[in-house]
């Protein structure tokens, strides 16, 4: 197969993470673009096709956070203040200091947590995350970039970063509870 | 007392410490704190549950 047909086959692939990240169809379509080019233009061969996935991600990661600090002027933090998060504070909480009532006992999900059914829904509950949110989320998660690093990238104050993260946590953690965890017992023993 | 810590202070620093090291008063305050409390130790494990699932998700989409 020629080169040109074999990063054809990771377009779709590539183009799925660089959306998750960006939040922005123009921008992920520019990052892969940007990728997909780098990868024609070298003239490093692969045995077989994982080698070469895990190698576009690689360039992929780098147009993507190249398009993070472009676009960092671009994206806006405004009104999530009152998105909705402390709501989800409240839910945990209840009006006091303690929980409103003892956590969900997720079990011990050891093996669920390398099934495809599982990752989808995880997926899933990052994209539902705000874009602002999202993004700082998987720079953490995906990008695997420090707390310094994203606020550097972003220009973002580690106090905001912070915020967003927390708030993030949160979301995914009711999320999967939702959508994952909570067919398992609410038992309150330990 | 400077090492009390509230559920709800407690959860705020098991999220805040999957982005930053805490303080070294906070992570006194917290080991005590989960020693002694039914509820956070579970918010632990969840907290925890996602880390590893985070991981997971990473070797799997690279692969």
């Amino acid at each position: 197969m020629s080169i040109e047909n074999q990063l054809a086959e990771h377009r779709s692939y590539l183009l799925r993470f660089a959306r998750l990240q960006l939040r922005n169809d123009a921008w992920a379509e520019d990052a892969v673009s940007e990728t997909l080019l780098a990868a024609l233009s070298s003239s490093q061969s692969f045995a077989n096709r994982s080698q070469l996935k895990t190698w576009l991600v690689g360039i992929l990661k780098h147009k993507v956070v190249d398009a993070l600090r472009q676009r960092s002027r671009e994206m806006s933090y405004d009104g999530d203040a009152a998105d909705g998060s402390e709501e989800l504070d409240t839910l945990v909480f209840g009006q006091g200091d303690h929980f409103a009532s003892l956590p969900a006992d997720w079990g011990n999900p050891e093996q669920d947590l390398s099934s495809r059914q599982f990752f989808q829904v995880l997926e899933a509950c990052a994209e539902k995350l705000p874009a602002a949110m999202g993004r700082v989320f998987l720079m953490r998660e995906w990008l695997e970039l420090s707390s310094e690093e994203i606020c550097k990238e972003l220009k973002l104050t580690s106090t905001n970063l912070y915020v967003q993260l927390h708030r993030a946590r949160l979301r995914l953690r009711e999320c999967l509870e939702l959508n994952w965890f909570g067919d398992t017992r609410t038992t309150a023993s330990t | 007392m400077i090492l009390r810590r509230t559920c709800k202070q407690v959860a705020a620093l098991l999220i805040a410490r999957e982005d930053r090291k805490l303080p070294v008063a906070d992570r006194i305050a917290l080991r005590l704190h989960l020693a002694a409390c039914q509820a956070c130790p579970i918010f632990e494990r969840q907290i925890l549950t996602v880390r590893n699932a985070m991981r997971q998700w990473r070797n799997y989409v690279e692969n």
